[in-house]
């Protein structure tokens, strides 16, 4: 390279390429996102997270949670069940070939060709879709994170680190509000050998009065707070324990399908 | 060409040099003084945030010191207060040497250093009250980065004055990497904050992909464009030989800014497939410059007869090492077959602290040790500190750098069996983390040798000038002697 020019121009021209790639394909691609409809549904996702959850999004930002936990759960690809759901008018025949058939574990594929020959058959089945993946063993989420996940949220706190557990799905996960509140003034108290920094900060340790506070946490008969005293959460920590309480990634999306389970009423 | 560079490298005799130096006195004063505070201060914070890891409820009462207050503040102190600014520093003065003239517009980097110093200041400050802007590695609230901003460029404008004035019209290396670099910081820094931090920020998901861009963009290229272009100066200077192929240099930088660009989407991010899958395909690429650099710095250094002896070329040597292993790193990482175990591990902060440490920072105090004594003219007052520092940075970023790795794979490991329970995923890197603490309080020291070194020598630059000035004062009153004892004086704090 000759000239000053000469390099200018290489660093234009190889940051202006990546530039296109991931400010201006992003932007064009994901920043006029909407809601999208939940599959086989008419419901909407995402919905705007509640006022004091989405004042509670920037209390985990000021104290920089994503230093320690993600919001986004991977994913190994799913794996598919047939299910019978009518046996149609040749019952027998459609058994028989039933039991000659593999059903779980199968590829999306695998599923397609079981299911068309149960139908061949007279019989009607339906395909379920289950995600895998060890975050979602672990019970971390339902699906994997898609983009529409983040949708409402700024600044969005996808993370990059697990020195605590993913939060995608912890309201879903600990819908106890008690729970958390308790958990976020002493971890130790409610997970063993937890890691995590107390946030006593965001709670008073108040002389109980005449009639001890509504907002006073219970907590576990073996940590009880000092005689005399109740722990009343700020306004802070009552937003956070609201945000952590809207992170539900889950409903199933055209992107990312899974066939929900039912629970029992 | 190689050759002639070699003899005006190796300057330093002559009255021309000297004067070059001289004129980049108070300008890397101001750059490097406030640099070394904030090594100081980010290997600190760095400190007192990896305690909680000691003892969880050590700053439970105090938010200012809350981990990922801690956390945010230490990494850009380092970022944006020690490595910007010895790497502006360093540059302006490559820049003045390979020109063969004085620094242009001196007073512009002087006022530019403090603003620039200035910014980093509240962007901390705002960063430990609550006011992060909660985007990784643009933690700097608007206040600061337009501060940052504004500086920058101001500094850009005395850099390129002075390169326009270079009397050897042909380009050497360094040129190439140290320009690139001026320019990529202006525009990665503005688009992060236009799109992220302002009223109207760009939606949900493409957040994050803009974050990503920008952060490998400034910790993975800037770093390593001037921490390169710094090496390949002072490496042939240093072992006296010269820079091994110009072509080979001109192939590592074009390959680096082209593949080095796109990478920085981490594998399972929760964007559209191709994004990642793009980031992949250049990571793997990337290896090509990260190799050229290892056989340009192996041909180089090779078959030197200078003795490093932990002085400035130890130092360049390591952190080349560092740059090679960071990068292989970051291109593992963004292996799907490894990056399912390294993923959200502290793998990842393992590559950034040896990136931004282990390399960056040593280059810098390296080239730092060896132009200041020349730009000051006097000798370091502590030159042993030299030796030991360089010892207490390679031992402690090895510890360090390399504990938080091996915990990483390890969390990693437990991680990615869902049969182990999440907390033993997390007591699994805990004792990595507690090894490493030492390796962060042996750089913590060297930090503090370096300070040591820098800010006597201002406090010697500066008694040296008051004396002046009061013999000045003095003179005409006293007799008429003293204006020659003056003029000798002057002559002693310049030479």
């Amino acid at each position: 390279m000759k000239n000053g020019f000469s390099v200018f121009m290489a660093a234009f021209i190889a940051l202006g390429l990546s530039w296109c790639g991931f400010v201006l394909g992003p932007v064009q691609q994901l920043g006029t996102a909407k809601q999208t409809t939940v599959l086989n549904s008419s419901d909407i996702y995402p919905i705007q997270r509640p006022g004091d959850a989405t004042l509670g999004l920037q209390v985990y930002r000021a104290n920089g949670c994503a230093a320690c936990h993600t919001e986004q759960v991977r994913q190994d690809g799913v794996v598919c069940e047939v299910a019978l759901r009518n046996a149609g008018k040749n019952p027998v025949v459609v058994s028989n070939l039933v039991s000659t058939l593999k059903l779980a574990d199968l590829t999306k594929d695998e599923a397609d060709a079981v299911s068309d020959k149960i139908t061949a058959a007279g019989g009607s089945t339906e395909i379920q879709i289950i995600p895998a993946g060890t975050d979602i063993t672990r019970g971390w989420g339902v699906r994997r994170s898609v983009e529409a996940d983040f949708l409402y949220d700024y600044p969005v706190q996808a993370g990059s680190l697990r020195a605590g557990p993913d939060l995608a799905n912890v309201g879903a996960r600990l819908p106890d509000l008690n729970w958390q509140l308790v958990h976020l003034y002493a971890p130790s108290a409610l997970v063993k050998n937890s890691a995590m920094p107390p946030f006593r900060f965001l709670f008073e340790l108040r002389k109980v009065g005449a009639a001890s506070s509504p907002d006073a946490l219970q907590f576990p008969k073996d940590f009880p707070p000092p005689a005399g005293f109740e722990v009343v959460p700020t306004p802070e920590a009552k937003e956070i324990a609201a945000y952590l309480l809207s992170l539900k990634a889950d409903a199933p999306l055209y992107e990312a399908p899974f066939t929900p389970v039912m629970t029992k009423p | 060409m190689n050759a002639d560079k070699q003899s005006e490298f190796s300057g330093g005799a002559g009255v021309f040099a000297s004067r070059i130096d001289a004129s980049c006195r108070v300008p890397l004063l101001a750059l490097f003084g406030g640099a070394a505070v904030w090594l100081v201060v980010g290997l600190a914070l760095s400190l007192a945030a990896i305690m909680t890891f000691h003892k969880p409820d050590m700053f439970a009462d105090c938010p200012f010191l809350t981990y990922g207050r801690a956390q945010a503040a230490a990494n850009d102190a380092l970022l944006y207060g020690f490595c910007i600014p010895a790497g502006l520093g360093v540059m302006l003065w490559i820049f003045a040497r390979l020109s063969q003239t004085e620094l242009a517009l001196p007073l512009v980097p002087i006022v530019a250093a403090n603003i620039w110093h200035l910014g980093v200041l509240v962007g901390t400050v705002a960063i430990l009250i609550g006011d992060s802007s909660g985007f990784a590695w643009l933690e700097f609230p608007r206040g600061g980065s337009v501060l940052l901003f504004a500086a920058f460029l101001l500094i850009a404008i005395s850099a390129v004055a002075t390169f326009g004035q270079r009397r050897e019209r042909e380009l050497y290396p360094s040129h190439w990497f140290l320009l690139a670099a001026l320019f990529w910081f202006p525009w990665i820094y503005s688009t992060a904050n236009l799109l992220l931090i302002t009223h109207h920020p760009v939606r949900g998901a493409a957040q994050i992909a803009i974050d990503s861009w920008f952060a490998n963009n400034l910790i993975f290229v800037w770093l390593s464009l001037v921490g390169l272009g710094t090496a390949f100066y002072f490496l042939p200077k240093l072992a006296g030989r010269p820079l091994h192929s110009n072509y080979l240099a001109l192939f590592a930088f074009w390959t680096l800014i082209l593949f080095g660009a796109w990478m920085g989407i981490a594998v399972s991010a929760p964007l559209p497939a191709w994004m990642p899958a793009a980031s992949s395909a250049a990571a793997v690429l990337t290896l090509v410059p990260v190799l050229a650099v290892a056989v340009i710095a192996v041909k180089t250094v090779r078959g030197s007869e200078a003795a490093c002896k932990g002085g400035p070329l130890c130092y360049v040597k390591f952190g080349t090492t560092a740059f090679i292993l960071s990068g292989l790193m970051l291109i593992a990482s963004a292996c799907p077959q490894f990056s399912r175990v390294t993923e959200f591990t502290w793998f990842g902060p393992a590559q950034t602290q040896l990136q931004i440490l282990g390399f960056f920072t040593v280059v810098m105090c390296g080239a730092i040790y060896e132009l200041l004594p020349r730009v000051m003219g006097f000798e370091l007052p502590f030159p042993k500190f030299v030796r030991v520092q360089h010892w207490l940075f390679m031992l402690g970023i090895v510890l360090w750098a390399g504990s938080l790795a091996v915990g990483g794979v390890e969390q990693g490991m437990k991680l990615g069996n869902p049969q182990t329970a999440f907390a033993d995923s997390t007591s699994a890197a805990l004792i990595f983390l507690r090894a490493g603490t030492t390796g962060l309080l042996l750089i913590l020291l060297g930090s503090l040798l370096f300070a040591a070194n820098i800010f006597t020598m201002t406090l010697k630059w500066k008694l040296a000038l008051i004396k002046t000035m009061i013999v000045f004062v003095k003179s005409p009153l006293k007799n008429p002697s003293a204006s020659a004892s003056l003029r000798r004086d002057q002559k002693e704090v310049k030479s």
